[in-house]
């Protein structure tokens, strides 16, 4: 890990500049940049993912393949989120992630099933951009990613330092971790698939799916992080008038 | 606890038609009363989504249902922002009906996709004079996630006037989407009045 140190020195001083937020607002001082990628990514993800009537007329449900994919892919997630856990002072997640990963990775058969959910160990989610708005940073500005999609100052951040931190890239070595990194990727686009119809309709049919994902983005992820729900912080469509 | 059959596509597209009274509450609504109201929505839309029907046969019913229940002129001008309040009372009306349209196509379009989901009511609390109702709902294949409905008191009876599905609110993803098409004619009313009836 010695060598990775100045890296995350930069980056915690990188995502400690930005300042905390008002709710409601997202800090968007990149937007010009940010929606160049976007129109990127959008046709990106039409090259891969063909837009069809019949999809948008009778969407399927998920496939059983989609569905496993979709399954090894999170499973890989489990050890960094494991780690995540421990850094924010919650081991019963920490232990639970661990358990899990563990009972999918085996009779779960590399995590294509999910044994451990049938006996009630659930997924516990945790990032480091996470484990940093625990420590207290805020979430700095918007961010959109080429390919991977939205983000934040903080959360691109610990994307990096999850990269770095991830048990799993400390103990496999290539080329059996292109195997894994291969199966994340599948994951994802997995995902995407089994999101199909939602997401093509925030692209496709938003006057500015730019600013749409941008909204669902930050206001899901202050969801995530338990930074919404409080009484007083509400949409009052009353109040104006 | 009520547990029932629905679908996420549904509780969105509840909003999609109302022509519910435009009154502002008055009083403080009891979360009880609340829950009524999502019990009632629920008691209609489950039947309906069973019924077998493709979402574009069910739009109608719909419309009725969330005329019922939604206070979509609260919705609508939420969505349209600081301009609502210089239209003149025919002018918001037409933007309102085109609005009404503009939801249930947009909403019911990707219903089919969500048929299968079960919910249950978790809880209602006070949110300032509103109230707050809480539900979980189940997919098969997802984790089991949160949707929030808050309801108001508008004239004497309860209407939800917003959705929240993990955090990400209808009103805000309105007034977004509204504002962008608004802006994309130049502040002109009229044509959006006319592009969402169509949309």
């Amino acid at each position: 890990m010695t060598p990775h140190l100045p890296v995350l020195a930069a980056l915690f001083a990188l995502a400690a500049c930005a300042a905390p937020i008002p709710s409601a607002e997202v800090s968007d001082p990149f937007e010009a940049q940010n929606r160049q990628v976007h129109a990127f990514n959008l046709g990106l993800d039409r090259a891969i993912r063909p837009r069809g009537d019949a999809a948008a007329a009778d969407p399927a449900p998920p496939s059983a393949g989609a569905m496993m994919l979709s399954r090894a892919g999170a499973n890989l997630g489990l050890p960094s989120a494991a780690v995540n856990g421990l850094l924010q002072g919650r081991p019963d997640d920490a232990l639970a992630n661990v358990a899990r990963f563990a009972v999918n990775s085996t009779v779960g058969v590399l995590g294509l099933f999910d044994p451990a959910g049938a006996i009630g160990i659930s997924a516990r989610p945790g990032d480091f951009g996470q484990t940093l708005h625990v420590w207290g940073v805020g979430e700095g500005d918007f961010v959109m990613l080429p390919v991977l999609g939205p983000s934040t100052t903080r959360d691109v951040a610990g994307r990096v330092v999850d990269a770095l931190i991830d048990p799993l890239g400390q103990v496999v070595d290539p080329p059996e971790s292109y195997g894994l990194a291969a199966v994340r990727v599948r994951g994802r686009i997995a995902d995407r698939a089994r999101l199909g119809g939602t997401i093509d309709s925030i692209l496709d049919e938003s006057a500015d799916s730019y600013a749409q994902l941008r909204l669902a983005y930050v206001q899901n992820r202050r969801f995530q992080l338990g930074q919404t729900g409080a009484a007083e912080d509400f949409e009052d469509p009353y109040a104006a008038q | 606890m009520q547990r029932n059959d629905l679908t996420r596509r549904a509780f969105v597209a509840a909003l999609t038609a109302s022509v519910a009274s435009v009154a502002a509450p008055a009083s403080a609504l009891e979360p009880a009363t609340a829950r009524g109201l999502v019990d009632r929505v629920l008691a209609d839309v489950v039947p309906l989504i069973n019924s077998g029907q493709t979402a574009e046969q069910m739009f109608p019913a719909f419309e009725r249902i969330f005329a019922t229940y939604a206070d979509v002129p609260a919705i609508a001008r939420a969505a349209l922002g600081p301009v609502a309040r210089t239209l003149p009372a025919a002018e918001f009306a037409a933007y309102e009906g085109a609005f009404r349209l503009y939801m249930a196509r947009k909403y019911g379009r990707r219903f089919r996709e969500f048929i299968g989901g079960r919910i249950e009511v978790t809880g209602a609390a006070p949110l300032g004079r509103h109230a707050e109702v809480r539900s979980m709902v189940e997919m098969t294949g997802w984790a089991p996630f949160e949707m929030l409905w808050h309801v108001a008191d508008v004239g004497g009876q309860p209407l939800f006037f917003n959705l929240i599905i993990e955090g990400v609110n209808m009103l805000a993803v309105e007034r977004t989407e509204i504002q962008a098409m608004l802006a994309a004619r130049g502040g002109d009313v009229g044509r959006l009045v006319q592009d969402l009836a169509q949309a």
